[in-house]
């Protein structure tokens, strides 16, 4: 497996000095100003230490200068500079240095935050990736736990050989740091990206299979959902991986960071605004809304799909209306056991509250209480 | 504190039986039959036409290839703490009695007046576990917990298809934290599963219930505690709704060890309930032998349990087989006896008084235990937060130790052995916790068993930050090193038996 290595030199300097992120140069300037000490090159070194450690003079492609070499200086490693490129201190480094090992490498470590995984994800679509969580802000899966856990899985990776890691889908996410500022918390899907698992050893006793393919789990209850439904109704989709298995479950593809609205017997809209949506439902009488969780926070509404507008939702008949997709592993990880609303229309958002069954499976619902945000 | 030793088990070069022995070898020699004796022509049908593939040895030499083998394992005697096993000893003396010709010579088959004893042993351990559950009935068919779960939803099934309600009963509502055979044998009889999440008090909200159950719903299945330990102080009010549902509750005592002679699953309202006769009732599990989950029901229910059951009219025991709505066969016959009567003799043993005795001790037992553990550096109890006691086990995490290491519980797992103990258990899938394990102190295990057990965990949690590869690459002490697994994810290279090695490898 060959590896790249991309650090953000710049990744969470503005959470000590709170300010929420490190989006853009003016807030990278203001955070020095404050204070603020850069951390992610220090913390790559330490993943790197304990890759060295475990894998003595494995070879790895770098970025230049403070993106990467230099924080491997002196560890065991065959470290390959790519080619010096002036570094102008924004996201456009991290999209060059990706884009230029793109062919080269297998999997690419990067030290950053959430803004640095959109950089690698939008640089080099498919290729698999591992983040070293470094930002203020990381509500993406592809960060390992610490800089230690990502040493180790990077050694564990190496050691197991190929054809004994699997990769898995998971979501770039990323939070709008001004709202944020602004006590406001706005998550966003900007794609999926696709991670190394850790190599799966033996459970030790009661020998169980390994765990269950979650997303084929939704895969079935999408088929469900459109085997429910009359053949005239309206089903407005997405945006996210889940809620889109109802577009793929009709032989179409999901706009995965959009809106899409469908009938079962046609593709009636795709990455559909608002305005559409209203017009759509004004003319159907019946609709389903089918809607997807976000990562940790668990919002369905109100988050990357204001396009849903709160008329729109009225309009289609409110919680009845709403079918949620989600694996149970992402209801798992919430960081509070609900779900949340923030139609932009407090009486709305209270009508939606209350538990609803979010659909994890083939037969299978979880109850999830729904809360006004 | 002290610091474990490390032990060194025996590692024999011990082939495959059917890779020893040579020609002509023979463990017997038996006479030829007497002339005198008539001679039996068995039908050409049955005859077979070659020899069996058997592996020619001595007897001394079977003895000698089984010893070694027994010494290459832990042996299920160590000190195991294998969290929702509960762990027990298994009496020698139970185990003689179900060797006794009485029970190991008889068969199903026999005309009941010949099968009065251990009819009479059935029917007195159903009577032992109706005055534990207050259920009017119980049936030993089940071949383990998860046969006894699925027990009830065919049960529910049958239940429902008499009342007509069922095609419009149609859903199973569970917790999340539930053991998984609850959703996955409701499944399996046609439900769909309804899963509640554990929210803040570690336990699913009441509320959560009340928005689940329906019109809809046929069957509400909770063990209580669940693994995470805590016992849901609501549950009256659980079986309240889900009976103004109209809907059956059943409850899974999987995790009976810390309430047993506590509570009644009837007087709390349920109307079923399962216990493990291989776990807490003291008969064996796993490499031991077979399981025996025990399904015991209210009158309203018994109609439909599975047949035969054993009845006693005067002073004779009988098998009732005229069931008409019986839910049908489980399992064959009466399920596993022997472990019945193993069970019974661990209940008669015990009695009233020494089975409410060990609930208290397994519950200060498994508090002591967290006690302890909650003293390791980087050892966490899941939900911190929460402050309502735990019974006899519950969820613990390595989380810190593997951020901080690298080394994960299945790491542990494996150099647990190097030091004698049984690996530990992590979780019941979905893990909701990271790193899991889940520890379990019943009553059978001394202070100085526990103390071992947690002295074994610090010291591996000192060696994952001193020499994290050697935890990673244990055992080192054991017959068989550590495995790569890789051969589980392809079925052309399971070999479960000599014939399909050869057929898949020679």
């Amino acid at each position: 497996m060959r590896l790249g290595v991309v650090i953000n030199p710049v990744a969470g300097l503005g959470g000590a000095v709170g300010l929420k992120g490190t989006d853009g140069r003016d807030i990278v300037t203001e955070a020095l100003r404050r204070g603020a000490e850069p951390q992610s090159g220090l913390r790559a070194r330490h993943a790197f230490e304990i890759l060295a450690r475990a894998c003595p003079g494995v070879s790895v492609l770098a970025g230049p200068g403070q993106a990467g070499v230099d924080w491997l200086t002196g560890l065991d490693l065959d470290v390959q500079i790519l080619p010096a490129q002036p570094l102008l201190g924004t996201g456009a480094d991290t999209r060059e240095m990706v884009a230029a090992m793109r062919g080269q490498i297998d999997l690419i470590v990067f030290a950053g935050g959430d803004g640095t995984a959109r950089d690698v994800l939008a640089a080099a679509p498919g290729l698999p990736m591992l983040g070293i969580p470094c930002g203020v802000k990381m509500h993406s899966g592809v960060f390992a736990l610490s800089p230690s856990t990502a040493g180790h899985l990077l050694a564990d990776l190496l050691a197991a050989g190929a054809g004994r890691s699997s990769l898995s889908e998971v979501e770039i996410m990323d939070i709008d740091e001004a709202a944020l500022r602004a006590g406001h918390i706005a998550p966003r899907l900007y794609g999926v990206a696709s991670v190394p698992s850790r190599p799966r050893r033996m459970q030790a006793a009661k020998g169980q299979p390994g765990p269950r393919d979650d997303q084929a789990a939704l895969a079935l209850a999408a088929q469900e959902i459109v085997a429910g439904v009359s053949s005239d109704t309206l089903l407005i989709v997405g945006p996210g991986r889940s809620a889109g298995q109802v577009i793929s479950a009709l032989g179409h593809v999901p706009t995965l960071l959009g809106v899409d609205a469908v009938t079962p017997g046609a593709l009636i809209a795709q990455d559909a605004c608002a305005e559409t949506l209203k017009a759509l439902v004004a003319q159907t009488s019946e609709t389903r809304i089918v809607l997807g969780v976000t990562g940790q926070q668990g919002f369905v509404l109100g988050r990357g799909n204001q396009q849903i507008h709160a008329d729109v939702i009225r309009a289609a008949g409110g919680r009845g209306a709403l079918e949620i997709l989600a694996t149970r592993t992402k209801l798992a990880a919430l960081a509070q056991p609900c779900l949340w609303v923030d139609t932009g229309c407090a009486a709305l958002d209270q009508s939606l509250s209350g538990y609803v069954r979010v659909r994890t499976g083939p037969g299978e619902t979880q109850m999830m209480r729904i809360r006004a945000a | 504190m002290t610091t474990p030793r490390e032990i060194q088990t025996a590692r024999w070069n011990e082939p495959v039986i059917h890779q020893l022995g040579r020609e002509g070898a023979r463990g017997q020699r038996f006479p030829a039959p007497e002339a005198e004796l008539p001679r039996v022509t068995l039908p050409e049908s049955i005859m077979r036409t070659d020899r069996p593939d058997l592996p020619e040895l001595t007897e001394f030499e079977v003895q000698r290839h089984f010893l070694h083998l027994s010494q290459m394992t832990l042996g299920m005697m160590g000190v195991s703490l294998f969290g929702t096993c509960t762990m027990k000893y298994n009496s020698k003396t139970a185990e003689y009695a179900t060797l006794r010709p009485e029970l190991a010579e008889i068969h199903p088959y026999q005309h009941p007046d010949t099968l009065q004893g251990v009819l009479e042993i059935l029917h007195d351990f159903d009577l032992i576990l109706r005055s534990l559950s207050g259920m009017d009935q119980f049936v030993f068919q089940a071949g383990g917990g998860a046969d006894a779960a699925y027990t009830m939803t065919a049960v529910a099934r049958a239940y429902w298809a008499d009342r007509g309600e069922l095609e419009t009963r149609t859903e199973m509502v569970t917790s999340i934290q539930a053991h998984p055979c609850n959703p996955a044998t409701a499944a399996a009889a046609g439900f769909k599963v309804v899963n509640l999440p554990l929210e803040e008090n570690g336990y699913p909200s009441l509320d959560a219930l009340k928005a689940a159950v329906s019109e809809r719903t046929a069957l509400v299945m909770i063990n209580n505690p669940d693994d995470m330990g805590i016992y849901n102080p609501e549950i009256k009010e659980w079986v309240r709704v889900a009976k103004e549902a109209g809907a059956l509750i059943f409850y899974d005592h999987a995790n009976f060890n810390g309430v047993m002679g506590k509570l009644s699953a009837r007087e709390l309202g349920f109307d079923a309930c399962m216990f493990m006769l291989h776990k807490t009732f003291g008969a064996p599990k796993a490499g031991g032998g077979p399981a025996v989950g025990a399904y015991g029901c209210t009158d309203q229910l018994a109609p439909y349990m599975p047949a035969p059951l054993v009845v006693k009219t005067g002073d004779r025991y009988a098998l009732d087989d005229d069931r008409p709505k019986s839910c049908g066969k489980i399992r064959e016959f009466w399920g596993n006896v022997p472990q019945v009567v193993k069970a019974y003799a661990w209940a008669r043993g015990m009695g009233a008084e020494g089975i409410d005795l060990a609930s208290d001790i397994s519950v200060v037992a498994n508090n002591y235990m967290d006690h302890r553990l909650a003293q390791i550096d980087g050892v966490v109890r899941s939900n911190p937060d929460i402050t309502a006691p735990r019974m006899e086990m519950t969820r613990w995490s390595l989380a810190p130790v593997f951020e901080e290491t690298g080394v994960g519980t299945f790491d542990f797992a494996n150099r647990m052995a190097d030091y004698g103990i049984d690996p530990w258990w992590m979780s019941h899938e979905p893990w909701l916790v990271p790193e899991p394990f889940t520890p379990e102190a019943g009553e059978l295990w001394s202070k100085a068993d526990i103390d071992l057990w947690i002295d074994v965990v610090a010291q591996i949690v000192r060696e994952a930050r001193e020499t994290p590869d050697l935890v990673k690459s244990a055992p080192h002490n054991q017959p068989v090193a550590q495995l790569k697994g890789d051969v589980f994810e392809d079925p052309e290279k399971w070999a479960m038996t000599w014939r399909a090695y050869l057929r898949k490898f020679a």
